[in-house]
Formats: structure tokens, C-alpha cells, sequence
């Protein structure tokens, strides 16, 4: 018998190498927890019945295009649409003998911050299903977390891997802007998007990265490695220059009990070796937030303007090809994706461009260097993931604005195209908390490192105690 | 030129089809003429995840036109995204460029009689073409009235460079000369097969009229959708009449974009959007910056190989050819014959004569040497029959060959033997005669190829000429 809830993708790795298990007993397993489980917590929007290859399964935010089997990116405008071709990142899986369990809940076109904005309804939280799992890629981390799949990708804009990480008890990197293919990744906003794994353990997010990284043909803004992914060994942080941005971690909103768990963590990178230091990001946390939302919503709006109704997906009917598209468009999409079209669509207008995307791709610059400067002094940066622990349905959905804040300390660093970790360093109100470690461009192997030892002296349990309860 | 004290003002915008393997920005072959949809991939049809991918070849056929037009290369060169919504356009946007294009600030110049004509060129830009709309059941393929429309999305994506001059040609002829030379320029270049007829170029002009001597511009409007120089240059001219028409009637020009009907040489309004179009550009996100590397522009700068003009120009000023012969001579490898036929010894009137009256029907390279006595019998003196001489012309280049026989094939002028055919033909034809008689003189072009063809080419169509005239006279 085979405990989902525990098993890592490493240690199904190992099993499945020694052969005291198939790839297809493992992938029955998964789905044997997805029938059990899933009904509750609507993590996957489908699942693959038949495993393709005799690897470890991975489950796949329903933003990424996998051949064959439906990707809808959580919206009516795309229900029915069944790619003709997989992503890069899934024929990456595939390669390395990872096939498809499912396909992953997400918010409409990764536009949200609780899953809630899905067409095809909410995820919940398996630490609570009364709460959001966090999002865009609430599916994602609710599968992982309740056992459900050893591993999976997301996608993060402003934060769709590391805040849902964060609010279910998982690990999410959002890697260096450019090492990951977007080809094949259902555009949001196409200067931030970055897919990542959402895993366990910071190993497997390492295994994961080290498969899904490098330079893509098919993607001109992606680079190749500056060095191997390692996989992290050591117990300690001898060495490592730990930076503490004074304003992401006393923003107003930080929750007391996600404060202290994180401060903990803080003694806890000096204990293991490292040197702790203040520094500040004021301008990245003040600009970030308003400059993304008028950057990501810009892109999306141009992103989203390929959904006519003419090629594929849905259509409503309309006499005249106007009032097909218009149809089309009023009908296939939700408010979320509608809201942030026309916030674009003003952003981007003539007389407007230079006041608002143009100077947001300047306060940009402006973050990128402050960052730079404080990766001067230290190796990793750590705050918060979120200010607070997951919150319950509907508790922010009336609210656009407090719904965006949910991203606020993930979002600078996207800005700036850096990569980002977020493991669990404890529990607030029973509901885990999310450390974010930031580091420079192309410094995930410093973030593995940092995050490993980190984990392995946090010693947290990363099951939900109800499942465990019930299991 | 100017008309009753008007200047026209005209300058052009040129669409050029890349002649690549690929398109712009996925793998799919161009292929005219292919099954429609056929040449179709996720890319191009803009399905949810794909990106764009640039074509190198096609931005190394860009830079090479940029160079060949003068232009300053762009050391840094930004994709834009142009947006609007339209069925032909499945991302919703188009991939241009917008205000860092490839090729900017070039001049071209045009020979002229008077001095090179300079032109100045804006810029050149890179960009994907649009998909292929056919309305069906509608009036003349138009929109208006179609039962509905049809997209063949194999255009869609085709690599197309965007010419933009300065309005600073002055007659709808400058308009036309300056086509004429930029096609030869870009056939030349290798680049493109740039034919009007497949719309694989395709021109619009901004036009304007101001009276002579006046600086500032006065409102332009735009001409669309003419498909031959021809027709460019009498589009521009219709334009050019209506506008001195309105301004002199005390009007006022407005801001309008027209397309010119060759079947009725009538001008007729373009579709008018219904709203002012916002094309929101946008900095492409999916793509990097094109660098060109300077060694690769000095590769691209050494394979520009001469360009038309200065043939063009040569023929005109050092051997008195009109511009049009100039054109026609000046392709290659008309132009090195033209140079070699000088060499030896031909006139330059014979040469040009040769070289569009036959040179153009073989396809041997003719030795010249053996053949200056023949072109001069023929050219000059109009004694051998054209048959003959294209005869010759293939064979001058044989082992053996000797001028001679084909010399002694001299073109029949003697009248003993034309004048029974002549009279023949005029007594079968005698409505034709009696409407030449009445003023229809175009009919003597009728009764010169009637005598032609019963002589089998062999009279010499000057004497006949002449003989036809004066026993239609009388």
C-alpha cells in the first residue's frame, strides 16, 4: 500500500527504480487518491486514466498544453479546446519519464490569488476546505499537499507558484525569469510568466527544475544555465549571507502568527550558520504592487485578444462577425480576466502609454537595481510568501483590491525577474506559513541550498493533520 | 510637375513579400497557390501557448535591403505588437515594428535626365502578413453584401518589409520610375520576386497638392489596392485632379483613404472603420531584441551586389538611353550585352533596338562579333525580316558561323513583289478599308500584320508601311 499523502517524487523515483513498483501501479495509486479525495477538494479538472511511460506521474496546471488532452486554463472561452501539441515543459516531463496524472485547477487564465476565479469552480484547501488553497495554481498545491500527486508544475505571474505553496504546506520555486520555456504556456502576462514545480521537499523541487530548465528553440527569451542544477546536500548555511528587507517584513497586513513563524525561521538560518542582516527594498515594495498591476493586465489584455471565437474553443453565435467575437468574448470569459482586459486595454491606449506601462516597465528597472544592490551584501533574501495564512471562500472575493494584496510580497521579485523559493516553516491558526527566499538571477542552486537545510532543521510535516487523521 | 500652378506631393508606402523558405515566425513553407489552410501550423493559427520565433533569413534580406536603399541599420531593433481585431489576424495583433524599425533614413536615387531624382526612404521594417480573406457571395469579393468570408491562414505570417519614403516625389511618373527601379532593385537583391500581379508587392501612395512655391503640406489622403505601376500612376494622377478640383472650387481636402478602380479609372472611398483605430502598440514580450552584429552587416553590406541604378544611370548618360530602355536594358544580363554589343562597335541605337526587339526572344547567349553587320542591316536600315535575325541570333554563337547567308535573307522591299499581296489584301478587306477611309487610322496596324503574315515576315514592314498609307489614301 502505497501512502500518497507521504511519499516524495524522489522516493517514487526510487521505487520505482528498484522496481518494487510500476509506473502504472503508481499512477493507479494516485488516481485511487483523486477518487477518494478529490470530490472535496477539486483539485484536478481531469485526470489521465492511462498512464503514458513508466515514470513517476506529474500533475500539470491546466495552463500548460499537454497534446491530446483538453486545456481550458480554467475558462469557458477555452472549454473543448484539446491541444495539438504539448508544451515544452510537459514534453520535458514526458522525456524524462514523467507522465501526465491530470490536469490542475487554476484561476481563469492564472488571474487570481484563490482558485476562486476557475470557470469550473473553486479548489479548497486540505488543511481546510473551508479555506482557499491560495492560487492562480491552487490545484496544483492542493494535489501535492493532500496527496493527490507527488509533484506538479504551476506557473506564477506575481506569485501563482510561491503563495499557493505557501497556503498549503508546500515547496514552489518560481525560477529566474528566462530558464524555463514558456512555449506552450497559455499567455497571462508574457514579460512575467515562469513555470515552476511545486513539490514536497526542496529536492524534488530541485529534480524537478533540474528537468524542466535550460534554453528552449522555440522560446527566444529563454537562456541556457549558468551552471547545473544541484541537488542540495547540505545541512547547514556556513557561509551564506541571509538578507531580512525590513519593509517586506513589517508590511501593514502581516498576519502576528505568520510574523513569528517566520522570525523563527530567521534565528533559525543564524543557528544553521549563516549571517543574518537588515537591508531595504523601499521602493520595490511600494511600486511593486500597483506597477505589476498595470504591466501584467496591459500584456494579458494583448494576450487575450487571440480568443475570437473564430479558430477554436468556444463561440456563441452573432449575424455578423462583430457581434460573434463580441458574443464570444462577453460570454466565454469570467470578471476577473474582463477586469484586467480593460485595465490593460486603458493602459496600453494612445495618450495613455507612456504614463502608465511605459513608466511601469521603468519603475521595473528601478526595482531590478535596488535589488541588485542588496544581493551585493547577501545571497538569499527572506520575507513572508504571504501576509497571511490561507483565508476562507469568498472572504476576498467581493474585493478585487484586497485579493490583490495577497501578492504583495511575492511581486517584486517577479518584477525583477529573480527566482524565488517558498518552503512551510511552521503554522499559524493550524494553517502552514510560507517562507519566501529570494535570490539573485540565476541563483537557484544557492535557493535549494538555503531552502534544504532550512527544511530539514524545521523538521515540518508537510500532511495536513486531517488527512493524516483519516488516513 | 504642377498643373495650373499645383505641386502634387506623393510619397509611397511598399509592402514586399520576403522570398524565405519559412515564414516570419514559424516553420511553415511559403507556397503560393497551395490547398488553402495548407500551410498552417499552432503558430500561425495563434493556439493558446505558442510564440513566435524570428525568421534570420528574413531579417537578413531586410538588412540587405536596408542596405541597398542607404540605410542606417539599427544596432537594436524592437518587435511591436500591433492590435486590432480583425478575422485575418488570429493573435489579435500583428508583429511589426514600430519606433525602432531595422532600416532607417535611407535615400534612393532614381537617374533622371536632369540629375538623379533623390528619394528619401523613411524606413524599412520587418513584419508577419496578415491571412487572406475572401468574402463569398458578395458583390466584386467586397465585404459589403458577402454571405459570408472565408480565411486562408497560409499568407498569414509571411515575412513582409514595409518601405516608408518621404513625400518627396512630385509626379505620378517619379511615382512610377521610382517603382519601377525599387522592384528591379529587390528582384535584384534576390529577396523577393516582388510581382504586382501575385501581390507580393504591393504599393499605396499619400497624396497631396500644394500650389508651387508653397512649403507647408496640405491634407493628404491615401490610395489603395492598385495592382500595377500603371494603374499607381493614373490612381495618383485621378487623385491629384480631384484634389486641385476641390481646392480650386474653394473646398477643402479631408483626410480620406481611397481605392482606385482601373476598370473605371474612377476613385472610389475605402471601407471607413467605424470607430478611429487604437493600435495600442505594445513592445512584443515573447521576443528579444534583434542586435545585428556588425560583422554580419558587413557580410550582408559585401553580397549587395551593384545595383540597378547606377546602370541605369550610366545607360542614360553616357549612352543618351531613355529612362524606360535604360530600365529595360539595365537588368542583368541585358546590361552586360548592352556593354559588350558597344564594345564591339555597335551603336547604341542598334544595341537597345537588339536587345528589346529580339535579344529578349532567345535564350543563347548571341556572339556579339558575328553579329554588329546583321543588327545594322536590320536595326538601322530595317532590310531583314525580324525571323531572320532571331534566327541568326540563336546561331551566331556555332563553330562556323557566318553572317552571310542570313544577310542575303534580305527583307522583301521590292514593290513589283508587295504591291499584288497589298492589293490583295485590301480587296478582301473592304469594310476595314472603307472605316480607314472614314478616320479609324488605327486599322493600319491590321493590314501591315495581314501583309506580314501572308509574306511570312519577310517584307520589310517600313516599306510596307509606307505603300499601305499611300494606296489607303487615295
Amino acid at each position: 500500500m502505497i501512502d500518497t499523502l507521504r511519499l516524495t517524487g524522489e522516493e517514487a523515483m526510487g521505487l520505482v527504480e528498484r522496481r518494487e513498483i510500476s509506473g502504472a501501479e503508481l499512477h493507479r495509486a494516485y488516481l485511487d487518491a483523486i477518487d477518494e479525495r478529490d470530490g472535496e477538494l477539486h483539485a484536478y479538472l481531469r485526470t489521465v486514466d492511462e498512464s503514458e511511460g513508466d515514470g513517476v506521474p506529474i500533475a500539470i496546471k491546466d495552463v500548460i498544453t499537454t497534446k491530446g488532452v483538453e486545456t481550458t486554463a480554467g475558462s469557458r472561452i477555452l472549454e473543448g479546446y484539446v491541444p495539438l501539441f504539448d508544451a515544452t515543459v510537459t514534453t520535458r516531463c514526458k522525456d524524462a519519464g514523467l507522465p501526465i496524472l491530470g490536469k490542475t485547477n487554476t484561476d481563469e487564465f492564472a488571474m487570481g490569488s484563490s482558485t476562486e476565479n476557475s470557470a469550473f469552480g473553486p479548489t479548497r484547501n486540505p488543511w481546510d476546505p473551508r479555506r482557499v488553497p491560495g492560487g492562480s495554481g491552487g490545484g496544483s498545491a492542493a494535489a501535492v499537499a493532500a496527496g493527490l500527486a507527488p509533484w506538479a508544475l504551476g506557473s506564477d505571474t506575481g506569485g501563482s507558484v510561491k503563495q499557493p505553496a505557501a497556503l498549503t504546506g508546500t515547496v514552489g520555486l518560481r525560477p529566474t525569469y528566462g530558464t524555463v520555456s514558456r512555449y506552450g504556456v497559455v499567455a497571462f502576462a508574457s514579460s512575467l510568466d515562469q513555470v515552476g514545480p511545486v513539490t514536497k521537499t526542496v529536492r524534488d523541487c530541485a529534480l524537478l527544475y533540474r528537468i524542466l530548465a535550460g534554453r528552449d528553440p522555440c522560446d527566444s527569451t529563454t537562456v541556457d544555465l549558468p551552471e547545473p542544477v544541484q541537488i542540495p546536500e547540505a545541512e547547514d548555511l556556513r557561509g551564506l549571507r541571509v538578507g531580512v528587507p525590513r519593509e517586506m517584513n513589517e508590511a501593514e497586513g502581516i498576519e502576528p502568527g505568520v510574523a513569528d513563524a517566520v522570525a523563527r525561521a530567521i534565528e533559525l538560518c543564524a543557528e544553521l550558520g549563516a549571517e543574518v542582516g537588515e537591508c531595504e527594498l523601499p521602493r520595490s515594495v511600494e511600486y511593486g504592487l500597483p506597477c505589476y498591476y498595470l504591466v501584467a493586465p496591459a500584456e494579458a489584455s494583448s494576450n487575450l485578444a487571440r480568443y475570437d471565437g473564430v479558430r477554436y474553443g468556444f463561440r456563441a453565435g452573432g449575424a455578423t462577425l462583430r457581434e460573434l467575437q463580441e458574443r464570444t468574448r462577453d460570454a466565454g470569459f469570467g470578471d476577473e480576466p474582463k477586469r484586467r482586459i480593460m485595465l490593460g486595454t486603458y493602459a496600453l491606449s494612445a495618450g495613455y502609454y507612456e504614463a502608465f506601462y511605459g513608466q511601469a516597465q521603468k519603475v521595473r528597472t528601478v526595482i531590478a537595481r535596488e535589488h541588485a544592490a542588496a544581493f551585493e551584501r547577501f545571497d538569499v533574501l527572506v520575507s513572508p510568501t504571504s501576509p497571511t495564512v490561507a483565508f476562507e471562500l469568498g472572504a476576498r472575493t467581493a474585493n478585487p483590491l484586497a485579493m490583490y494584496l495577497s501578492d504583495l510580497l511575492t511581486i517584486p521579485s517577479c518584477m525583477a525577474g529573480l527566482p524565488g523559493l517558498s518552503i512551510p516553516c511552521g503554522l499559524s491558526e493550524g494553517l502552514p506559513v510560507g517562507l519566501q527566499l529570494i535570490g539573485a538571477q540565476f541563483a537557484e542552486n544557492t535557493l535549494f541550498r538555503a531552502g534544504h537545510a532550512l527544511e530539514r532543521a524545521l523538521g515540518f510535516d508537510y500532511v495536513p493533520p486531517r488527512l493524516a487523521l483519516a488516513a | 510637375m504642377t498643373t495650373n500652378g499645383w505641386e502634387p506631393v506623393v510619397g509611397l508606402e511598399i509592402h514586399v513579400h520576403l522570398k524565405t523558405r519559412t515564414k516570419m515566425f514559424c516553420r511553415c513553407e511559403l507556397a503560393y497557390g497551395a490547398p488553402e489552410n495548407s500551410r498552417t501550423c499552432p503558430v500561425c493559427l495563434a493556439h493558446p501557448g505558442t510564440l513566435p520565433v524570428p525568421n534570420r533569413a528574413a531579417i537578413e534580406a531586410t538588412i540587405k535591403l536596408g542596405l541597398a536603399l542607404g540605410c542606417r541599420i539599427a544596432p537594436r531593433a524592437l518587435f511591436h505588437r500591433k492590435h486590432y481585431f480583425y478575422p485575418d489576424l488570429p493573435k489579435g495583433y500583428q508583429i511589426s515594428q514600430y519606433d525602432v524599425p531595422l532600416c532607417s533614413d535611407g535615400r534612393f536615387a532614381v537617374p533622371a535626365p536632369g540629375g538623379d531624382r533623390e528619394i528619401e526612404i523613411v524606413r524599412a521594417h520587418l513584419e508577419e502578413d496578415a491571412a487572406k480573406t475572401v468574402h463569398v457571395g458578395g458583390e466584386s469579393g467586397r465585404i459589403g453584401g458577402a454571405a459570408h468570408s472565408n480565411v486562408d491562414f497560409n499568407r498569414g505570417g509571411t515575412p513582409l518589409v514595409e518601405i516608408v519614403t518621404r513625400p518627396d516625389l512630385h509626379s505620378p511618373e517619379d511615382a512610377r520610375a521610382f517603382l519601377q527601379l525599387l522592384r528591379q532593385t529587390i528582384v535584384e537583391l534576390g529577396i523577393s520576386d516582388a510581382e504586382m500581379e501575385k501581390g507580393t508587392l504591393r504599393a499605396d501612395a499619400n497624396i497631396s497638392v500644394r500650389r508651387a512655391g508653397e512649403r507647408a503640406l496640405r491634407t493628404r489622403t491615401e490610395l489603395k489596392n492598385m495592382n500595377s505601376f500603371s494603374f499607381i500612376a493614373r490612381g495618383i494622377e485621378a487623385e491629384v485632379a480631384r484634389q486641385v478640383a476641390v481646392w480650386e472650387s474653394g473646398g477643402e481636402v479631408t483626410q480620406q483613404t481611397f481605392d482606385y478602380d482601373a476598370a473605371t479609372g474612377k476613385l472610389r472611398p475605402h471601407r471607413t472603420k467605424e470607430e478611429a483605430e487604437d493600435y495600442r502598440y505594445l513592445p512584443e514580450p515573447d521576443l528579444v531584441p534583434v542586435e545585428p552584429p556588425a560583422e554580419l552587416v558587413e557580410r550582408l553590406r559585401a553580397e549587395v551586389p551593384e545595383l540597378p541604378s547606377s546602370r541605369v544611370r550610366l545607360l542614360m548618360d553616357a549612352h543618351g538611353r531613355s529612362y524606360e530602355s535604360a530600365l529595360f536594358i539595365g537588368r542583368l544580363p541585358f546590361a552586360d550585352l548592352f556593354r559588350e554589343m558597344i564594345k564591339a562597335g555597335w551603336h547604341a541605337d542598334d544595341a537597345e533596338h537588339a536587345l528589346m526587339n529580339t535579344f529578349s526572344a532567345i535564350d543563347v547567349r548571341p556572339e556579339l562579333e558575328n553579329l554588329a553587320e546583321l543588327y545594322r542591316v536590320y536595326a538601322v536600315r530595317h532590310e531583314l525580316p525580324r525571323p531572320v535575325v532571331i534566327e541568326a541570333t540563336s546561331a551566331s554563337s556555332r563553330a562556323g558561323f557566318s553572317a552571310e547567308p542570313y544577310l542575303a535573307q534580305r527583307a522583301v522591299a521590292d514593290l513589283s513583289e508587295l504591291d499584288p499581296v497589298i492589293d490583295r489584301i485590301l480587296a478582301a478587306n473592304e469594310p476595314q478599308v472603307a472605316q480607314y477611309r472614314a478616320g479609324k487610322e488605327g486599322l493600319l496596324g491590321f493590314f501591315v500584320g495581314q501583309v506580314m503574315r501572308e509574306t511570312q515576315g519577310k517584307a520589310s514592314p517600313q516599306v510596307v508601311n509606307e505603300r499601305l498609307r499611300e494606296k489607303l489614301k487615295s
